[in-house]
């Protein structure tokens, strides 16, 4: 500092015309006369800053970022909330998804049961009704077969009349009838 | 320079930037007359309320710019005397953040080309490092009464060194309002003068050909001082800020 207060004290000396020469003494910040008018104004301004500071920056800012601390905290617990909630919600979705589902599998299983029932009181009917059919096919086939002995024992008797006649035998056609009877039966 | 006709041209008042005179005219500066010093601490004070009652009027929970600037410089301050003078230390909240307050205004006002920095004047800084001085050691009497000088008797240290220490330990004590208030009137007085003292080279291309040369470089050399000088004002205010803190740590606690 001291070099620059002498470079600047040589440098008034030589700009001397300017009319600066009440300021080349020196530093006015050792200029004892202005101390109390620089203290009061500073006691002042501090005391005004002060109050200033005491009355509304503290209580103001510290009041705002109390708030806002609150306000978080309130909002982190009403998340939270919330969250055990949606956590809750999805216990009941699951729960309801796992009781639609075996539900879903009772009634496929009823269904299940309930189609072979209908089924095997089907089939049991048809195969009734097969039955029947086959016995009623038999019983004319049977029927067809008898008739059809009736008439081999006619045609045969006839047959055995008329080679008998050719031959020249007279034959008593009661008695060809029995012989004939006696040789189909074997 | 070497040219005398032409040098005459420059002007150096590196120090005119710190005189103190009447507002109104006349020559007498008495204890209640409005100077520039009465001025720029007002601009102060109208700056704080801008900042800090204006800009935080609107309460907002998601605060604006300025309001956001605001609550900042509370909370740096605020975690700043939490963490150097301690839980206890925050009833003096208030009174850190005042002096902070009005350094760093006066500090970054004082950067205004033509304005007054009051804080480079020692009578400013002095009745505030005073102010702190007295405070601290009046709060350190009443909350451990004699058991502050054990502040000065460090027990940590053998026997025999134990009286020296304290007499270096007192020393340093009574220095402490000393080097509080000339860190932060140097480094402000220091600074605006080297500004104004290359300023004053400025304009030399306007007399000499050397100019060219000198006239750029200076302008150059104001930028880099004028940036140097926005950190050195927020440091000295801070600096000012945590050594409060620091020997209000002292004052609450003593023991070492």
């Amino acid at each position: 500092m001291a070099t620059e207060t002498e470079a600047a004290g040589a440098a008034e000396h030589a700009a001397g015309a300017a009319g600066h020469a009440a300021q080349s003494v020196g530093m006015p910040q050792l200029d004892i006369s202005t101390f109390p008018n620089q203290i009061f104004w500073l006691l002042v301004t501090l005391v005004v800053i002060w109050l200033i500071v005491s009355r509304v920056i503290i209580p103001r800012i510290g009041g705002i970022l109390d708030d806002r601390a609150g306000r978080i905290a309130a909002d982190i617990a009403a998340a939270e909330a919330l969250k055990e909630k949606a956590v809750e919600a999805e216990k009941a979705y699951t729960a309801a998804l796992a009781e639609a589902r075996s539900q879903a599998a009772a009634i496929v299983a009823k269904a299940r049961e309930e189609i072979r029932a209908d089924l095997d009181k089907a089939t049991a009917m048809a195969d009734a009704e097969i039955a029947a059919r086959t016995a009623e096919s038999e019983k004319r086939i049977a029927e067809i077969r008898a008739s059809a002995m009736a008439s081999v024992t006619e045609v045969a008797t006839e047959t055995t009349v008329a080679i008998l006649g050719a031959l020249g035998v007279s034959a008593d056609a009661k008695g060809v009838a029995a012989a004939v009877a006696a040789r189909i039966r074997g | 320079m070497a040219e005398g006709t032409e040098a005459e041209g420059l002007v150096f008042h590196p120090m005119d930037q710190f005189v103190v005179k009447p507002l109104f005219g006349g020559d007498t500066i008495a204890w209640h007359t409005p100077t520039n010093v009465t001025l720029w601490m007002a601009v102060a004070v109208v700056c704080v309320i801008l900042l800090f009652v204006v800009g935080t009027g609107r309460r907002a929970v998601v605060p604006g710019r300025v309001q956001s600037v605001a609550e900042l410089g509370y909370s740096f301050i605020r975690k700043m005397v939490e963490d150097v003078a301690g839980h206890d230390g925050l009833k003096y909240f208030p009174y850190v953040l005042t002096l902070f307050l009005f350094i760093v205004f006066s500090n970054f006002l004082g950067l205004i080309p033509g304005a007054f920095t009051t804080t480079s004047h020692i009578a400013v800084t002095a009745v505030m490092a005073l102010l702190v001085f007295v405070s601290v050691t009046v709060i350190g009497f009443v909350k451990n009464g004699a058991g502050f000088l054990s502040l000065f008797w460090i027990s940590a240290a053998p026997l025999p060194l134990r009286p020296v220490l304290a007499l270096i330990e007192i020393i340093s004590y009574f220095v402490r309002p000393v080097s509080h208030s000339i860190r932060l009137a140097g480094n402000m007085m220091a600074g605006h003068a080297v500004i104004k003292v290359f300023a004053a080279f400025a304009p030399l291309i306007l007399f000499s050909s050397l100019g060219f040369l000198v006239t750029p470089l200076a302008i150059l050399a104001i930028v880099a001082m004028y940036a140097l000088e926005m950190l050195v004002c927020f440091i000295q205010a801070y600096v000012f800020s945590i050594l409060t803190c620091v020997y209000l740590r002292d004052a609450l606690h003593p023991h070492h």
